[in-house]
């Protein structure tokens, strides 16, 4: 009998179309090993009733041959995207039992395929973080380990999603990310994730932390999936004033594995101070596997990229700050009883929010600041502009972008927690992206020497995620990655 | 430039965060740190550019000045934290 959770979207989709199972036993095969996995708590809340529901209308549409795009296939939602009648907390203790009373586009799109929803996955505080430590309910632990034997953060923010799916919990999930909080779990877990175009997918919805950065996209076990999950996600959206007015092509169809005269560039700023040997090795392993393939590979330079990480570490605090002026106790989330007006305003913020969120608070109030606007705000967005055209001259040498996902593997839980710095540099490669807006994707292409996954970002031109998920595809089929983690969902969780 | 304790507390009070004066000590040297780290841009020569506010690569698009939701007030009021005759419900804010 096939292992229903160890199945892609693409096999799945054949299975339940040939009858070779139902949506509802693959559906309960998934509901069983996210029991058996709860150790990981990836789960903020579980809501196998409505999935098991969902299930039995998609094999009803199978069995009159209605069947939708992903009819049947089983997936975890981040819990950043508001879901009418789930909880949503953005696991912040400030939103605590908020039901929502509407459903996030991107969500929408996913029940109106046919998806059944598992449940919803755990994150970084309001998606603030890198290692998943911040959340209210706790921190998430990545399936795979190392000799030490310790827990590994999962990678942030979409750290939920990318353990997850790791440990075959679900067949994909939904990520966002604003400075890599797709890509740098999905390369912690050995799995695929991407992040498309800022405009692609609508942001209705979706709980907001830096509205100029985020972005949702697709998390799954193979590029095929995530492309069949993009085809579902993306498209314009009223309701999201920067959402594209594009047409969305048939992403699967993007997947020739044709990279013959693709022009592959390698930002030489990414080679790193102090970036171990193994990530510099398999960065190298990713250029001869494209050349194998008939690609070219050619040298481009990012000239501002040491200033992608001060620059985000403005604009995006900035923007939080703003953001997060929502949450007063009034209208929504919790209230702390005060004496006056402000009071509750204070009381309620401070005992709501989390220590890396009010920091961020912090520092975005202080430089949106009178007499601070300028030489902070401003300046970070003209330095802005120059990252984003960085990367306009780059790619007129080449189609893609070839760069390490991460500067490490998977580290050990509770480690890069005493210094912001130290944990912020761990997006130093997915920055620059969020910043300029362009379609990033993680991709397994190996193992470290302790065992753990590595993962390659492929960068594309604005709107061009059929070349991202193309090369993508390339490193995929050459690594042949086909390493599991310590704990599934299969085998009781130690 | 650093901040100082004054500068935290000026802050908080800005961003509506309650703060001890242990929390705002623990916080100050944090806060330093990274606006040292930020502080990196300054190096960078952005004379003659413009400051880029979004990447959506598209102008704004109109609509029309029409109402095209509303009635929903249960749903506005759910999860309020306290509500009385269909509105929110605030401490007195007149005596």
């Amino acid at each position: 009998m096939t292992n229903l959770t160890d199945l892609t979207i693409a096999s799945a989709l054949a299975g339940l179309e040939n009858k070779d199972f139902t949506a509802t036993e693959l559906t309960q095969a998934h509901i069983t090993a996210i029991e058996n996995a709860r150790a990981l708590n990836a789960f903020i809340v579980e809501t196998p009733e409505i999935a098991l529901k969902q299930a039995a209308a998609a094999d009803a549409r199978y069995a009159n041959g209605t069947n939708l795009p992903m009819d049947g296939v089983p997936i975890g939602m981040k819990d950043l995207f508001c879901t009418n009648g789930v909880q949503t907390t953005a696991a912040s203790h400030i939103l605590e039992g908020f039901i929502p009373q509407y459903e996030s586009t991107v969500s929408g799109k996913l029940w109106d395929a046919g998806c059944t929803m598992l449940g919803k996955l755990n994150l970084d505080e309001f998606a603030m973080g890198s290692a998943n430590t911040t959340s209210y309910f706790g921190n998430v632990i990545n399936p795979w380990k190392d000799d030490s034997g310790k827990d590994l953060a999962p990678g942030g923010s979409s750290g939920g999603s990318s353990a997850a799916i790791a440990a075959r919990l679900c067949l994909a999930a939904t990520g966002t990310d604003t400075g890599g909080s797709i890509r740098q779990p999905a390369a912690f877990t050995g799995i695929c994730g991407i992040k498309p175009t800022y405009g692609r997918c609508s942001r209705w919805g979706v709980v907001a932390f830096a509205s100029s950065l985020d972005q949702a996209g697709a998390m799954a076990r193979t590029v095929e999936d995530c492309a069949i999950m993009l085809n579902t996600i993306c498209g314009h959206d009223p309701k999201d004033s920067t959402s594209a007015r594009r047409d969305v092509p048939d992403f699967t169809k993007a997947l020739d594995g044709d990279l013959k005269g693709k022009k592959i560039g390698i930002p030489k700023e990414y080679r790193v101070e102090g970036m171990p040997e193994e990530i510099e090795k398999i960065w190298q392993q990713g250029m001869e596997w494209l050349k194998d393939q008939g690609a070219e590979i050619v040298d481009v330079s990012l000239p501002h990229t040491k200033y992608a990480l001060p620059t985000y570490y403005i604009i995006a605090p900035a923007e939080c700050s703003s953001n997060l002026a929502r949450y007063d106790g009034i209208r929504y989330g919790l209230r702390e009883t005060g004496d006056d007006l402000r009071d509750l305003y204070e009381l309620s913020r401070a005992a709501g929010f989390g220590e890396e969120v009010q920091r961020r608070i912090m520092i975005g109030t202080y430089v949106l600041s009178a007499g601070f606007y300028d030489a902070y705000y401003i300046k970070a967005q003209k330095v802005r502009r120059l990252i984003t055209e960085d990367f306009e001259k780059a790619f007129e040498q080449c189609d893609a972008l070839l760069t390490p996902t991460s500067p490490s593997s998977a580290f050990a839980l509770g480690e890069n927690e005493d210094d912001p710095i130290k944990m912020y540099l761990n997006d130093v490669f997915t920055v620059p992206t969020s910043l300029a807006g362009l379609p990033g994707m993680s991709v397994p292409a190996g193992l470290d020497a302790k065992g753990l996954p590595l993962g390659l970002q492929i960068i594309g031109k604005a709107w061009d995620e059929e070349t991202v998920l193309n090369v993508a595809r390339g490193i995929e089929k050459a690594a042949n990655f086909t390493s599991k983690p310590q704990i599934l969902g299969l085998n009781k969780a130690a | 430039m650093s901040l100082t304790r004054d500068d935290v507390k000026k802050v908080a009070g800005l961003a509506r965060l309650r703060m001890t004066d242990e929390q705002m000590d623990k916080l100050l040297p944090k806060m330093n740190n990274i606006v040292g780290f930020i502080e990196q841009l300054s190096e960078v020569d952005t004379d003659n550019v413009e400051p880029l506010a979004n990447v959506a690569r598209s102008t704004l698009p109109l609509r029309k000045d029409e109402i095209t939701d509303g009635e929903c007030r249960e749903k506005v009021l759910f999860n309020a934290p306290e509500s009385e005759e269909g509105f929110f419900g605030v401490p007195k804010v007149v005596e």
